[in-house]
């Protein structure tokens, strides 16, 4: 059986989701050890070691891996990548700045956004923005892959019992420095795991009208995501963009709203389970991948949809 | 400072792609290609690095067919100085891989000496997201990925990068890789008269076997398949229609 190991993504206090879809996915391949490096962070760690399926935890504290560069943090895992033969992270911003480098290091390709694990060294993902779905099979002896998250299961965050493995951090590279980070405070769900989605497009016009989508979404509980477009004419932040090159998305409901549906867009939500698409020109492209089109006025539909929410709670 | 471009020769992201029957890849015959969008952006940011005086020197390079020296030129058009052309007749979105172009890239970048390499994020065919990562990692230089702002300051680069979250922002010494994402600028088209002057531009032309690197693929492509298409819905009336079809076909309200 394969030894796995998942880099963990946590903030010091609480581990990332990805890391459990990484877990869930690692699990097919073989007994996991996830990484945890952080300061202070001896709960992610802890947390780690109950979740289930994972056999240890490798735990490293230092000032470096607060908030750690991937120069940093790849020559660690690098240090540590003997004893392995998957290396998995979540294809997340944090699994794709760190992954790539880790397996230049090791010399072996890296496989990115792993949709299905065929066996030890054959993989599925897609290619051209979703539009062609390849099986690929590696020659390398050391496997290092990034999983979609919304392709894989979360391990369970509980049912494991783990031990933890304190180690030495590794020699910094004193090539890149943290400064900060700006992250959008927000209180609804996240939105690559969130159950409802609703996005919206260049359709609504303004930020300020992204106020007609956020009312839909505070009924729905929803995640609120967007397209580029949006994103790109400051109606909300890039975090929210939906596609090929923002986050990819599979809810069980999704709403897209002023969206005309281009290639890179659908690339990161036609995994949904329903899509609606509420948009005012009948021959939008969105339609084709919707289960529900309504044809309309979106400054009209979506507050009255709204309203009728917000009723049948009521009643 | 020197800035070294690499672009690649992508089929345009307005094509939708066909899957070859044999399951052998995807067709490229005969289909409008481009330079890769996120590699316009980079080219872009070299050329205003250049034009505020934070660069001497921007040198695009490709790795490609004959074909690729088209996009060569697009990148001189929009203000690239110069040009070099690494010549292969493999693939490129699916027989040379990133760990191969990272090793060829490493190799001009030894010969060329830049301060700084800017590239695309992600080229829009093999959506690997790799590359730059890997070329850094080779050249053991820092890697600023994602950057939607790029500022000069004394001896390094202060980079503001999209992560899930939002953004970060990191200090990286030079030389360095930087990876450019969609809100770092807006490229230039070129004009005529540039386009006319981009001809007259050099373009070098290399060979893997002159730069010393063995290029053969990590993965083999078993299968190239359509994915599962969806079925195609229903148009609804009204609203009320909707949430009827929500609550009680889908079930997921
Ligand atoms: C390299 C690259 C990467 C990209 N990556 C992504 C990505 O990750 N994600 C992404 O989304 N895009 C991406 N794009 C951009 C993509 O090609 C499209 O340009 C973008 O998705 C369009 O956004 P949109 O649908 O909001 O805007 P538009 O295409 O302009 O559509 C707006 C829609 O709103 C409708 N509308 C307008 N007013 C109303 C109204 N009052 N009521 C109802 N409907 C209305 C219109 O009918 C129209 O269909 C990428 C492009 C490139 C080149
Ligand atoms: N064949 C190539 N020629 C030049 N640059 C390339 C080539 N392949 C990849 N790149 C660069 O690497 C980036 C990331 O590509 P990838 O890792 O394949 O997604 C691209 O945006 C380009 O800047």
């Amino acid at each position: 059986m394969a030894e796995v190991l998942v880099v963990a993504e946590h903030d010091n206090a609480k581990l990332d989701k990805a890391t459990l879809h990484a877990v869930g996915a690692g699990a097919q391949m073989g007994g996991v050890t996830v990484l945890v490096a952080g300061h202070g962070a001896g709960g992610v760690a802890e947390a780690a070691a109950a979740v289930d399926g994972v056999a240890k935890v490798v735990h490293v504290d230092d000032a470096m891996y607060e908030n750690p560069v991937a120069e940093d943090l790849a020559a660690l895992v690098v240090a540590m990548a003997e004893g392995y033969d998957v290396i998995a992270g979540g294809s997340s911003t944090f699994g794709k700045n760190l992954m790539p480098r880790v397996a230049a290091l090791l010399d072996v390709a890296q496989i990115s956004d792993v949709v299905e694990i065929l066996g030890d060294d054959t993989f599925k993902r897609f290619i051209y923005a979703g539009n062609a779905l390849a099986t690929v099979k590696t020659v390398d002896a050391k496997k290092v892959i990034t999983v979609r998250t919304t392709a894989f299961p979360p391990a369970a965050e509980s049912g494991g019992a783990a031990t933890v493995e304190t180690i030495q951090a590794v020699a910094p590279t004193e090539l890149a420095r943290f400064l900060g980070r700006e992250v959008s405070a927000s209180e609804r769900p996240e939105l690559t795991s969130a159950r409802v989605v609703v996005s919206g497009g260049r359709g609504l016009g303004s930020g300020e009208n992204f106020a007609v989508v956020e009312g839909l979404a505070d009924q729905l509980g929803a995640a609120v995501g967007a397209s580029r477009a949006a994103v790109d004419a400051g109606y909300v932040p890039n975090d929210y963009q939906v596609g090929q090159t923002g986050k990819i998305v599979a809810p069980e409901l999704y709403i897209a709203v002023g969206i005309s549906g281009a290639i890179q867009h659908l690339a990161g939500m036609k995994d949904s389970k329903i899509i609606v698409a509420i948009n005012k020109d009948e021959e939008a492209p969105i339609f084709q991948v919707a289960d529900y089109g309504l044809v309309g006025d979106l400054f009209q539909l979506v507050p009255q949809l709204t309203d009728a929410l917000k009723q049948s709670k009521a009643a | 400072m020197k800035i070294l471009v690499p672009v690649k020769r992508v089929v345009d992201y307005n094509v939708t792609v066909r899957v070859k029957a044999d399951g052998s890849g995807v067709e490229t015959a005969n289909v409008k290609m481009s330079m890769n969008p996120f590699d316009e952006i980079a080219n872009e940011e070299a050329i205003r690095l250049k034009e505020a005086g934070n660069a001497t020197e921007v040198v695009a390079v490709s790795i490609g067919e004959a074909k690729a020296q088209e996009t060569l030129r697009t990148a001189m058009a929009m203000g690239a100085d110069r040009a070099i052309h690494v010549a292969t007749d493999a693939r490129t979105d699916t027989e040379l891989q990133p760990l191969a172009v990272a090793k060829l890239l490493r190799a001009v970048v030894e010969r060329e000496q830049p301060d700084l390499v800017l590239m695309g994020k992600q080229a829009i065919d093999d959506d690997s997201n790799q590359t730059g990562q890997m070329l850094a990692a080779l050249l053991g230089w820092p890697q600023a990925t994602f950057a939607s702002k790029v500022a000069v300051d004394d001896g390094g680069l202060e980079v503001t990068r999209e992560i899930d979250a939002g953004l970060e922002r990191v200090a990286v010494k030079l030389p360095a890789i930087v990876t450019t994402d969609l809100r770092l600028n807006e490229p230039r088209y070129a004009s005529l008269p540039n386009i006319m002057k981009a001809k007259k531009k050099p373009i070098d032309q290399l060979g893997p076997e002159e730069l010393g690197v063995e290029t053969s693929p990590r993965l083999t492509y078993v299968r190239v398949e359509e994915p599962p298409k969806r079925q195609g819905g229903v148009r609804v009336a009204d609203i009320d229609e909707l949430l009827t079809k929500l609550k009680t076909e889908a079930g997921v309200i």
